[in-house]
């Protein structure tokens, strides 16, 4: 199409008229009260338009576009509640959709630790939205998917990845006045690279397409296949290891729920019986705080209350939980904007977590280690044990021996068994916090860091 | 629904399309659960669209949309022709099909109770009373329960001139009962972890599984796991339960066979395969009496995998995998089998929903019942481990090295099963375990479990797939390799 070739942007007037905006969020709202006779109504309306190329064996294989709407009711009578959804905007579809919501209410028991919906809050601002980048069309990421393909040719390797691009917009109101809405674009390049017996990967998101740098992701993910080629088998055992960011992130991700007051109110968290207590190294500082500058999302909870920063852990004590209004009240403590879509059974979580770091670089790591490993990333990670916090997985695309100080060469991929508890116990140095993105949880600002004693259980065959 | 995909298909075809298909589908869900003696969650959701997906310039592209207005649709099914065009930038060859004949067929999925005609009361019943007697049992702390119903109305046009309506109704239901004490927390779930048991069928699944009746057994259980001896290491003799050989079926054969995967196009995200083309009809992949079939069709079971066309309107097929231990067959598509030079697409092409594509996934994926009893292979067992549901999976990513932990195990001593084992776990390499499978339970014990979210794709989307299987015994596994080192 013309107009796409000529801007490598959707056409604006296409977004405009698509896009969710807060007055047209406000009148689908409306709507839902006209309908609703539910003692309080409330609605999470989002919409999404997000577009991923796709390309593996050096060509563009998948390219896919969509757009779509969600209108989600919740209706309370008589200290019930129970929510119903729709993605149809029109008069019927919303009347059913407030009708629904309001007979699965009346369906049930009473909840006495319900709470009157909140009132209107104030938020805090955070501006994460690009027009560019909600723009972005398929022409321009063919471009520069071409370019990493030609990156990868250059070296006889194989690229295989994605390049995506979107906006959401994510808007929460009920029948007491509260009104939230947030608008983000979002982008992603990840790229990975296949030689004959080794392979690399990079990746990154950001809510501006032009801080992807596309090509030096590519670069890397080549490097690192360049410099494993020929994997070595290293035996199993306990080893230092240097972890870069996102597999810091994929490790890391597995502990979050278990800061949620109801998981350690219900003992179904490892934390039960270890809040206050000194559990992981004194270097070890975590915050949830979506008001970071490199963090996303919206600045308000599933109930529409503002995103408090709450630090989780302090000098390795874990200090500090997160709770839902809900959670809050039943065992006496102060909400902090962390709540999910009523009604649900896990209670809360942070979704924003920033972790301190230090300023060795993974170089410098490199330079100060004897004899251990270097790990691009994590994969397949499962949680073994619930309370010791045992997580299993695989390193993968990327995993090279150190000794004396250097990279030496590529080792075939392991196998770990580790719980995050000890591991988080045994960092030796930590790098400068970065947004980074793994496959295995949320966007996340973490460092590098270099651990000792990872046990590393078993190998695999390349 | 018809108007509006007849619309997207000609509109696409004018716009260039060598081959397009368009697929409308409106996704029904009633979500149910308790715990601790309360509803959790009472939810109820629709989502209704329209996907196109068209060969354009020989390459790739695909729109969706949930604003189904005339203007709309137009737009869509020409943007899917632009985003075709745009792949074809970065394209070495056009995309080939596999042939296949046009078809005019409606099918709706067996269903002797319509799920969402239950009282949503009466479904709060039940999961209630479950619960009641799972929280009967001194020392459990937290009990849920969950009855998940979906009803997926699909039509399906193609520039072949198919036209495809398929309705799916399916069930899922299942229990979990958690005990904390001390330094530990202990799981027990029934019928299945995952949320439970999920099949292509109505209501009369959660009859059939009694929830009720299991829960004192699976309580007691949860709570005796915390005094429970801790699973050894070693190298001992296994026999997992049925619904454990479903998952191993799933990580360590159902992946590795997917062509796309083995033809790199997942490389990014879930992996590549060990099954490379050359091991077709040669890999010895497991032990003799190992056979394996991929089969949608519903002479299979209502398994989640059933279906009467996949979503590029390739007939349900059963298509043999493993036969006597010899690996003679993968899952396919119409580009993959076009690809490889197979005469057909084996029709496993499924997508999650209208604004997804279809990928090849596992329909399913079973493992055929053999002639033993599980009493049998507890008796002839003389130092082994029995191990029941899962509790925790890993593979890598090309599926070689394996680990999965159980929630239950019992140690077996001479034929006779001891001692319960808490927190047991297996690993080892996908050829040498199925090698050594010497014993599959019978059709008695032949279960087709449903596994309700397999991730696949960029971007993400979850399928049900399903897994017949029965205990089966396995020789000199390592043990306890979770908790070694």
């Amino acid at each position: 199409m013309e107009e796409s070739k000529a801007a490598g942007h959707r056409p604006a007037l296409q977004l405009t008229q698509s896009m969710l905006t807060r007055q047209r969020a406000d009148e689908v709202f409306k709507k839902v009260l006209k309908w609703s006779t539910a003692d309080e109504t409330e609605a999470i309306i989002t919409w999404n338009s997000y577009s991923l190329t796709r390309f593996a064996n050096n060509v563009i294989h998948q390219n896919v576009v969509e757009d779509g709407v969600q209108v989600s009711v919740r209706a309370v009578v008589d200290q019930r509640t129970a929510r119903a959804s729709t993605n149809k905007l029109d008069e019927e579809s919303i009347r059913e959709v407030a009708e629904r919501a309001l007979i699965l209410a009346r369906l049930q028991p009473p909840d006495p630790d319900l709470l009157r919906m909140p009132g209107p809050q104030t938020y805090r601002s955070v501006d994460r939205f690009d027009s560019k980048t909600a723009e972005l069309s398929p022409q321009p990421r063919a471009e520069t998917v071409r370019k990493a393909i030609g990156r990868a040719e250059k070296d006889s390797l194989t690229a295989a990845g994605v390049y995506s691009s979107g906006a959401a917009v994510y808007a929460l109101f009920n029948s007491r006045g509260l009104r939230a809405y947030h608008e983000e674009t979002v982008s992603e390049f990840s790229v990975t690279m296949l030689g004959a017996s080794s392979s690399g990967w990079a990746k990154k998101t950001a809510h501006n397409f032009e801080e992807l740098e596309p090509e030096t992701l590519a670069d890397r993910a080549a490097r690192k296949a360049l410099e494993s080629h020929d994997p070595r088998e290293i035996p199993p055992g306990k080893y230092t290891i240097i972890l870069e960011p996102a597999a810091v992130l994929d490790m890391l991700g597995f502990l979050f729920m278990d800061f949620g007051g109801l998981a350690v109110h219900e003992q179904r968290s490892c934390l039960t019986g270890r809040v206050g207590t000194k559990l992981f190294g004194e270097n070890i500082n975590i915050r949830d705080d979506v008001y970071h500058p490199a963090q996303g999302g919206p600045p308000f909870d599933w109930e529409g209350m503002p995103r408090q920063r709450v630090h989780l852990i302090e000098k390795g004590v874990a200090s500090n939980l997160v709770y839902a209004r809900q959670t809050a009240h039943k065992v006496g403590a102060t909400p902090t904007g962390h709540g999910f879509p009523l009604p649900n059974e896990f209670g809360e979580a942070p979704m924003n977590i920033v972790i301190d770091g230090g300023r060795s670089g993974v170089d410098e790591m490199v330079a100060s280690t004897e004899r251990g490993l270097l790990v691009t990333r994590l994969w397949y990670i499962r949680e073994v044990d619930p309370y010791q916090k045992i997580l299993t997985g695989m390193t993968r695309d990327g995993t090279f021996w150190i000794e004396n100080g250097k990279v030496e060469y590529g080792v075939k991929n392991f196998r770990f068994n580790q719980s995050i508890i000890e591991m988080l116990g045994q960092v030796e140095m930590l790098g400068p916090p970065e947004r980074t993105a793994g496959e295995e949880s949320f966007e996340m600002v973490v460092p590098a860091m270099k651990v000792r004693e990872f046990n590393l259980s078993s190998t695999t065959k390349f | 629904m018809r108007d509006f995909a007849k619309q997207a298909l000609d509109t696409a075809v004018a716009r260039g399309a060598s081959y397009a298909d368009v697929r409308v589908m409106d996704i029904r869900q009633r979500y149910l659960s308790t715990k601790n003696g309360a509803p959790a969650q009472v939810r109820e959701s629709q989502s209704y669209g329209l996907g196109v997906r068209v060969v354009a310039d020989g390459a790739w592209g695909f729109a969706s949309t949930d604003d189904l207005s005339r203007s709309n649709v137009d737009r869509v099914a020409a943007e899917a022709v632009a985003v075709a065009r745009a792949s074809a930038l970065c394209k070495k060859e056009d995309v080939q099909l596999a042939p296949e004949e046009k078809v005019i067929d409606r099918w709706e999925s067996p269903c002797a109770i319509d799920p969402f005609t239950v009282p949503v009361a009466a479904c709060l019943d039940l999961l209630l009373k479950v619960d009641g007697e799972v929280r009967k049992v001194q020392g459990i702390t937290l009990a849920e329960a969950a009855l998940d119903f979906r009803r997926i109305d699909q039509l399906f046009l193609s520039s072949l001139g198919s036209d495809i309506h398929q309705l799916k109704t399916q069930t899922g239901a299942g229990f979990v009962a958690t005990a904390f004490a001390g330094h530990e927390i202990q799981r027990r779930s029934y019928p299945n972890s995952f949320g439970g048991q999920y099949q292509t069928r109505g209501y009369e699944l959660v009859e059939e599984i009694d929830l009720v009746g299991n829960a004192p057994r699976i309580a007691e259980e949860c709570v005796a796991l915390l005094k429970a001896e801790q699973c050894p290491s070693g190298v001992k003799d296994i026999i997992l339960g049925g619904s454990q050989v479903g998952l191993q079926i799933h990580e360590s054969i159902g992946h590795p066979i997917e062509l796309d995967r083995v033809l790199g196009t997942e490389a990014n995200f879930a992996g590549m395969s060990f099954l490379t083309l050359d091991k077709l009809n040669s890999l010895q992949y497991a032990s003799d009496i190992v056979n394996v079939v991929a089969d949608a069709t519903v002479e299979h079971g209502p398994g989640l995998g059933t279906f009467a066309y996949d979503d590029e309107g390739v007939p349900a097929q059963s298509t043999p995998i493993i036969k006597d231990g010899l690996f003679v067959g993968y899952l396919s598509s119409r580009e993959t089998a076009a690809q490889v030079k197979l005469p057909r697409s084996s029709g496993t092409m499924r997508a999650e929903g209208w604004n997804r594509i279809p990928l090849i996934r596992m329909t399913n994926v079973s493992l055929l019942p053999g002639s033993a009893k599980l009493a049998d292979l507890i008796a002839s067992t003389d130092d082994g481990i029995y191990m029941e549901t899962n509790r925790s999976w890993s593979i890598d990513d090309r599926r070689y090295n394996f680990q999965f932990g159980t929630e239950i195990g019992w140690e077996i001593k001479n034929g006779k099963k001891t001692r319960m084992l808490k927190n047991p776990s297996y690993g080892g390499i996908t050829t040498e375990f199925w090698n050594s499978c010497d014993a599959i339970c019978g059709r008695d014990e032949w279960v087709l479990w449903g596994t309700p979210n397999c991730g696949k794709g960029q971007p993400m989307q979850t399928m049900g797939t399903g897994h017949g299987a029965s205990p089966a015994r396995f020789r000199q596994v390592k043990v306890g390799v979770a908790y070694s080192g």
